[in-house]
């Protein structure tokens, strides 16, 4: 998965609209061979951004209804951070039920797999993915795709705070001298073990610093991170 | 018994919050002297747990309070990327598979088993969330309480000579869930069972 996804990371990456962001959103879709992506993001004074591929019936109908306030997916994920499948919400108030079976007629799907994101300053969002399958095939799904699906959700969310910023990079984004250090090592092909001793550190605590900046970096891996950092110039090899 | 509990979910267990927050009261302001506020009623809170922050607790059988840590995202708000940078060589330690862990507490009087059941609690949220380290700010004399139990942290910074902080990163691994089920003498079906309570309701819905 982590082959297929990287092309599209590098799609995101280079977002710089929201209209791009929604067009990623259905290539992800795609990518992950489900039937919908949902993105939905509240910043810290309560504005609202969905990027999704939902019929606009049922945004409509769910905006119309006022579905959120009873929505056990958005009662289940706000003020918790954890990725849950939908099977472990609490569905079995009568409303709840109605609601599930609605979203069904609607196309959205009878499985869904949801990751709640925390971002800076109190902005915080849900990813979510939802499907017509077995019990047991989402969970094989799941199961097999939970990792990059974190990675993603939030690599997503970086770009959408980026576009509502208006900025390149978020402050929170660039590379440490640390960082780059270690970036740079392995760029001139160091293993691991051979970097940390130059930097007079641990193994553990360089990969966390590479973890660290793989994530600032918007990539999937290490090789991924070195390339990305390569190209935006911050690396001196 | 552990217990994963989400800052709302708290109010649910009256007795077991607060002697939550008079325990660290004891630990942090009392026993190990840090610069802490605790409040009228004697409960030692800060910012963090106005963040919505997900606590794992062991309940002594009265339903009071035996220890508990607290656990946040560090893709939000954390006490090492706002206040210990120094520590990290100014690394900003922000990623989706490190959640922070801070204020590991443990009521005066609980025993070794109780230490070892909190952090196989932890260790089981970060298994169970697809989680590599949590990283925290802690006292380095709890070192002492973490080598016993064979749980290490590798250390990433320690602030000036005398003052009692480090920075810290736990790894978590299968090999260390084995170990400290054992030290706590809980088996794994207990523990699954305690997580799953929490995490997984078991009514499933798929009524339409």
């Amino acid at each position: 998965m982590a082959k297929r996804l990287q092309p599209i990371l590098d799609d995101i990456a280079r977002v710089t609209t929201l209209d791009e962001l929604q067009q990623a959103i259905f290539a992800l879709r795609d990518a992950f061979g489900v039937k919908h992506i949902i993105y939905h993001s509240v910043n810290s004074t309560g504005e609202q951004y969905a990027a999704l591929t939902y019929d606009q019936k049922w945004v409509d109908r769910y905006l119309a209804k006022d579905y959120a306030r009873i929505d056990p997916v958005v009662l289940g994920c706000y003020q918790r951070f954890h990725p849950v499948d939908w099977k472990k919400l609490d569905w079995s108030s009568k409303v709840a039920r109605s609601f599930l079976a609605e979203a069904i007629e609607y196309g959205i799907g009878n499985q869904g797999f949801s990751i709640p994101i925390r971002g800076p300053s109190g902005q915080f969002a849900l990813f979510t993915l939802s499907d017509d399958n077995t019990d047991e095939n989402w969970a094989q799904f799941t199961a097999n795709n939970v990792t990059d699906l974190i990675l993603v959700a939030h690599f997503i969310n970086q770009k959408a705070l980026e576009i509502e910023r208006g900025t390149d990079i978020l402050p929170e984004q660039q590379l440490s001298p640390r960082e780059t250090d270690a970036l740079t090592l392995l760029a001139m092909g160091y293993s691991r073990a051979q970097a940390a001793d130059s930097l007079s550190i641990s193994e553990h605590t360089l990969r966390v610093y590479i973890e660290a900046a793989r994530f600032k970096l918007g990539a999937m891996n290490t090789t991924h991170a070195v390339a990305r950092a390569m190209a935006r110039g911050l690396l001196v090899v | 018994m552990i217990r994963y509990l989400y800052g709302h979910e708290l109010d649910r267990f009256p007795k077991l919050k607060s002697t939550m927050f008079q325990d660290r009261a004891a630990q942090f302001k009392g026993r190990l002297g840090w610069d802490v506020t605790v409040d009228e009623l004697g409960h030692e809170r800060d910012c963090y747990d106005d963040q919505a922050p997900l606590y794992v607790l062991w309940q002594k059988p009265d339903g009071g309070h035996g220890g508990s840590m607290r656990f946040l995202p560090t893709t939000g708000p954390t006490m090492v990327n706002d206040h210990f940078k120094a520590l990290t060589s100014g690394v900003e330690i922000r990623s989706p598979h490190i959640w922070e862990c801070t204020r590991f507490c443990l009521s005066s009087g609980a025993g070794a088993n109780v230490s070892a059941a909190l952090m196989l609690g932890g260790v089981e949220v970060g298994l169970g969330f697809h989680l590599s380290d949590a990283i925290g700010v802690f006292d380095p004399r709890m070192e002492r309480v973490y080598r016993k139990l064979g749980w290490q942290p590798t250390i990433l910074g320690r602030a000036e000579e005398g003052s009692a902080i480090a920075v810290g990163l736990w790894e978590f691994s299968e090999k260390v869930r084995t170990l400290l089920s054992w030290r706590a003498g809980i088996s794994r079906d207990l523990s699954k069972h305690w997580f799953e309570r929490s995490f997984g309701r078991q009514s499933l819905a798929q009524v339409a």
